[in-house]
């Protein structure tokens, strides 16, 4: 579901006997279309931009929020606080799975009490991501509202989870994987495999 | 990584594992809310048979930071005292359903005798002079902290490295990570042959310290002194103690480490102890979010 965005090449590489289709479904310009687009219905939905702020879930949703966060700049006419906030700690199956993934830095410079949350992912899936972003928000302070923004919404939803601002809603196999890279050419792509 | 007995067994890798890990552990520490709900539900034996504050509280605190239960258990009022066997004790706090042990022993070699007799993940926490692996942790996680990495760094340990696990576990961390590693003390608290180890033994305290990125003091540990190994307190001090002049000879920017409880005046002058150069309390920080990263990755872990 977060997904480091890879070298070029590394994913499309094609194994003996294991061939693996892979396909661009939002290519640079969708994703800077997209973002645009998200940013506005964000602001919209949050008056005046009053008390905003951004916390991107790394790795996937890092990049999305700094697209967020410039599209936002502009509307609102000032820097809207973007926080980065691993949820890693918050899972509910990384104890009791093989390899344990070691957790990046949070940075939460603001704290989270009054403010109207906007979680930012690069794809939203089982829903079990922000289930645990949700309860990490809330170890920073009790929030006026949480929303969640991103840019891909495949479905499979495991919990009761519903994303307010969507670039792109892409059907998926439950056995495929979607992930926001860098292409050969050093843009983000997001793509099926 | 199933067990952490000692840095000598680990990989490069896995240090560095260790280390990434502390770093957003010590994040948790900083907050107001300092708790993460990942070893919720999760117990964690802590079987300190030697006497230490700074070291059980450490653990006990990364245990809670971490939510999991942290249970204390000493030698003294322990069923030790009536002639049971360590093992048959450890068997016993395993059979509880304990998730991680955590042991401390004057005798080299228990946690890994325990290791090799209980089903759950053990962890070291000083055995004897063998090693004492989270110190090592925190010491290279601190310098890293300071000076930005630890490849190519000349590091100075001073004191009595034969009797000291913090040396061992010292000397393993840095010159797993590619610093120069510098020994200097005592000549009868040498171990002879240790340059076997990649480290450069040096007969004088100004030899170590000339032009060194980090100079770690070793406390004298009067209770695992036999015999006279040195003439006294204060010749010690004269001849191995670090003092704001002598230290004047590391790079300007150079640091200094302790492992504590400092004898202030012994090894190390007041003024320097207490001097823009140390990083001990951050040693002690770190010690914590260092100790989060080693239950994190091992609490629980397939045997």
């Amino acid at each position: 579901m977060m997904s480091v965005p890879r070298t070029p090449g590394e994913e499309s590489e094609p194994r003996p006997g294991a061939p693996r289709p892979c396909r661009t479904v939002l290519d640079a310009q969708g994703i800077a279309r997209a973002s645009k687009r998200m940013a506005h219905e964000i602001a919209e939905r949050n008056p005046g931009c009053e008390r905003l702020a951004l916390v991107a879930i790394p790795a996937g949703g890092v990049p999305v929020a700094e697209l967020l966060s410039e599209h936002l700049a502009e509307i609102a006419g000032r820097k809207i606080p973007l926080g980065v906030l691993d949820v890693t700690l918050y899972r509910d199956d990384v104890i009791g799975r093989g390899t344990r993934p070691v957790p990046q830095r949070t940075r939460m410079p603001f704290s989270a009490a009054g403010a109207r949350v906007v979680l930012v992912e690069d794809v939203v899936f089982t829903g079990r991501t922000v289930r645990a972003a949700m309860d990490a928000v809330l170890d920073f302070g009790r929030p006026e509202v949480i929303q969640i923004a991103s840019l891909v919404d495949r479905g499979h939803r495991e919990l009761p989870i519903q994303v307010d601002f969507v670039g792109k809603n892409i059907p998926t196999a439950r056995a495929e994987r979607v992930e926001l890279r860098r292409s050969a050419a050093g843009e983000y792509e997001v793509v099926v495999t | 990584m199933r067990h952490l007995l000692g840095i000598e067994d680990l990989s490069r890798e896995e240090v560095v594992r260790l280390l990434d890990t502390a770093e957003a552990m010590l994040e948790i520490s900083q907050r107001e809310i300092k708790r993460v709900p990942t070893l919720r539900g999760r117990t964690v034996i802590n079987l300190f048979l030697e006497p230490s504050t700074r070291t059980r509280v450490s653990f006990e605190i990364a245990a809670k930071r971490l939510s999991a239960d942290a249970v204390n258990v000493s030698a003294a009022g322990s069923s030790l005292s009536k002639a049971e066997t360590l093992a048959d004790m450890a068997r016993n706090l395993a059979a509880m359903n304990a998730d991680v042990l955590v042991v401390r022993d004057r005798t080299a070699g228990v946690p890994q005798m325990l290791a090799e007799r209980v089903r759950v993940p053990v962890i070291n926490a000083g055995d004897g002079a063998h090693e004492h692996p989270t110190q090592g942790l925190l010491d290279a996680f601190t310098v890293r902290q300071a000076l930005g990495g630890i490849e190519g760094r000349s590091i100075a340990i001073v004191g009595d490295i034969a009797h000291s696990r913090v040396a061992r576990s010292d000397v393993h961390v840095f010159t797993k990570l590619g610093a120069e590693v510098r020994l200097a003390g005592p000549p009868t608290m040498i171990p002879v042959g240790i340059e076997q180890l990649g480290v450069k033994p040096c007969s004088s305290l100004d030899e170590a310290l000339d032009g060194a990125d980090v100079v770690c003091m070793l406390r004298i540990q009067q209770e695992r002194l036999e015999g006279a190994l040195f003439p006294g307190v204060r010749e010690y001090a004269r001849c191995w103690g670090l003092t704001r002049a002598r230290l004047a000879r590391a790079r300007p920017d150079a640091i200094v480490l302790h492992p504590g409880p400092i004898n202030r005046g012994v090894e190390i002058a007041s003024d320097v102890a207490d001097s823009e150069p140390s990083r001990i309390l951050d040693q002690v920080t770190n010690g914590v979010a260092v100790r989060m990263a080693a239950l994190y990755l091992l609490t629980g872990a397939d045997s």
